[in-house]
């Protein structure tokens, strides 16, 4: 079987087997066995919702830290524009830039900026008139995940357009290169993310054989640190460049907002983004040029390792947007370059789906096991409790006939098994030798309710 | 108590027993009963899926099942579908006892629709289910008869 790379995993000591995180997965990627949760890697899109539910903080993403700066040369820090969103409205971007600096940094890159190429780029790619309509955003890493495990067929509407942060990675380290006069390899550059998936992405990006990335840092193991050095700050010297489009990014409908009036459609939260693509296979959704899907709901505000409330993030970037927007003049906005845009649109790159449903290779084989899955699923008692670990009875169904599962693992189906033993002991247990009897023998024949019945009776 | 443990089903899977081997799927469709729409086409996509038929296939046949599903449902006063999935091709067959359609070939044109406003003001009877089905399908066959009802048969190659 072929290995993936996850940056969402379980810590052990933490897990108490309570099949949160099964229940909530999209991907029903999640077994409890043995008491702990087990991620079946080819399923896991690395959404993050099973960190979201897990009351005992049991689930993690693993990211970067601060300390692996130290095997480059010089870093360069990636601010996303939901960063922005984690800050009162009134602390400038600027200040948020050169506090991030101070953590250790040589140079910080905005990846609103690489949003507003980004935006140019799918712009340009909707202006043609030869592709297939609606266009699916491919900027969110999870969601791209998603559609190849769960609707392979939609691979060729997916927008050819590079993630915001993969081009701001991509202009930053040619920057680096250019300011510090070191090679490429000596550059470390990092997202401060709000997600799982682009540490994911990074590792085992999908359309591009290498990440520009260096690696990601999750926003909220920095945010105390990066509070602390803000507040400290007397002045700030990294100006921003990027615009309200870009920065619009950070939360649902932003980067359909630059796509003028085209006719677009917003999906924010995995099962919202799972529907719409559930529409879009059935061939319903003919009138709409492009879908943006967000994993998270809210946008990327609502990112699992975001510090701050997704709706108290939310209302201080609109706040924020609102006055950049209104202090914006086309004199002011950094133009978009052309070149960059070429860069950005990978047209006729091949990107593989993730068949994880069949059940056998032989197809003659998979029929009688989705036969044995529908008579085992019939002796379930379609609660989906979780309790066996797994997520649904049907589920369950699928373990047991693929040989991860016992009938046993039910606890209804167990207790019938137990009750159905139990009654079979009772009816042993009252049979005499017929010499013995005439009159108790009688009880022999009679029926369970009656036999019940009489049990009651005599208390 | 037992009761709580009955699943409500509407379709059941019965393996094939004189064909070599298949699965037949039969599914009841009732009239108007738009929440169950897109069931019966959900269940057939899935197990197609789960056979290891590949994903642009599988989504010919789901769309095939759809649109049937919602004929029956929003004309038909409801009908039965049968899908037959055999190791190189799943056939479906839907019948039902509804108004029939009077003039087939023009119901085979695209926008074409006999819809009441009341369907259409909830986005379905864009006149697109027939034709829909004929593209989707590898082969396409359907007999109608006014006052008696409406017959149609699908079949998708792997």
């Amino acid at each position: 079987m072929e290995k993936y790379y996850h940056s969402v995993r379980l810590l052990n000591e933490r897990c108490i087997g309570c099949v949160s995180c099964a229940r909530h997965c999209p991907t029903e990627a999640i077994r409890v066995r043995g008491g702990k949760a087990r991620i079946t890697e080819s399923r896991c899109i690395d959404c993050g919702e099973c960190i979201r539910y897990c009351p005992n903080h049991a689930k993690t993403a693993v990211t970067d830290s601060l300390e692996d700066l130290q095997n480059y040369t010089y870093n360069v820090a990636l601010a996303a524009p939901s960063l922005y969103a984690q800050f009162d409205k009134n602390i400038p971007v600027e200040k948020i830039l050169t506090g991030l600096r101070t953590l250790g940094f040589d140079q910080v890159a905005e990846v609103a900026r690489g949003a507003e190429i980004a935006t140019a780029a799918l712009r340009e790619y909707l202006a043609k008139p030869d592709i297939k309509r609606p266009v699916i955003s491919s900027a969110c890493p999870a969601s791209v995940r998603l559609l190849l495990v769960k609707y392979p067929e939609l691979i060729e509407y997916l927008s050819p357009v590079d993630a915001p942060v993969e081009i701001a990675a991509r202009i930053a380290r040619e920057e680096a290169v250019r300011a510090s006069g070191l090679p490429a390899e000596s550059i470390g550059v990092w997202f401060i993310t709000p997600c799982p998936a682009k540490m994911t992405a990074v590792l085992e990006p999908i359309g591009v054989a290498k990440s520009a990335l260096t690696g990601t840092i999750s926003m909220i193991s920095i945010y105390g640190e990066l509070l602390k050095s803000i507040s400290g700050l007397e002045s700030a010297e990294v100006a921003p460049l990027a615009s309200a489009e870009g920065v619009g990014w950070a939360i649902a409908g932003g980067e359909a907002g630059g796509l003028g009036d085209a006719k677009i459609l917003v999906a924010h939260g995995i099962r919202n983004v799972s529907n719409i693509m559930e529409q879009l296979a059935l061939g319903k959704l003919n009138d709409v040029d492009f879908i943006e899907c967000l994993s998270c709901a809210g946008g990327c505000i609502g990112g699992p390792l975001t510090a701050v409330n997704r709706f108290v993030a939310e209302n201080s970037i609109k706040q924020r947007l609102k006055r950049m927007r209104s202090e914006e003049t086309a004199e002011n906005r950094q133009p978009v370059e052309a070149a960059q845009v070429r860069i950005a649109l990978r047209e006729g790159r091949s990107i593989e789906p993730r068949p994880v449903l069949k059940l056998d290779d032989d197809i003659v084989v998979a029929m009688q096991k989705i036969e044995l899955i529908d008579d085992t699923l019939k002796r379930l008692p379609g609660l989906d409790c979780g309790s066996c670990g797994s997520p649904t009875c049907r589920a369950l169904a699928e373990d047991i006939v693929q040989g991860t599962a016992s009938e046993t693992d039910c606890v209804f189906r167990l207790r019938e098994m137990v009750r159905d033993l139990a009654q079979e002991m009772v009816n042993l247990s009252e049979k005499l030798p017929p010499s013995l009897t005439t009159e108790i023998g009688m009880k022999d024949q009679m029926e369970p309710s009656r036999l019940r019945k009489n049990r009651m009776e005599r208390g | 108590m037992r009761k709580v443990w009955r699943l409500v089903r509407r379709w059941q899977v019965r393996v094939l027993k004189n064909e070599s081997t298949g699965l037949l799927l039969e599914f009841s469709l009732e009239h108007y009963r738009f929440e169950t729409a897109g069931e019966a086409s959900s269940k057939v996509k899935q197990v197609v899926r789960q056979l290891g038929v590949d994903a642009q296939t599988a989504r010919r046949i789901s769309v095939c099942a759809y649109e049937a599903e919602l004929n029956a449902i929003i004309h038909a006063f409801g009908g039965k579908m049968k899908v037959r999935v055999l190791p190189d091709r799943t056939e479906l067959e839907v019948t039902d006892e509804g108004p029939g359609i009077p003039d087939v070939e023009a119901a085979m044109r695209e926008g074409f629709s006999t819809a009441p406003d009341n369907i259409r003001e909830l986005g379905f009877g864009a006149g697109m289910g027939l034709p829909n089905m004929k593209r989707s399908a590898d082969e396409f066959e359907i007999k109608s008869t006014p006052g008696q009802g409406t017959w149609i048969r699908m079949m998708v190659r792997y």
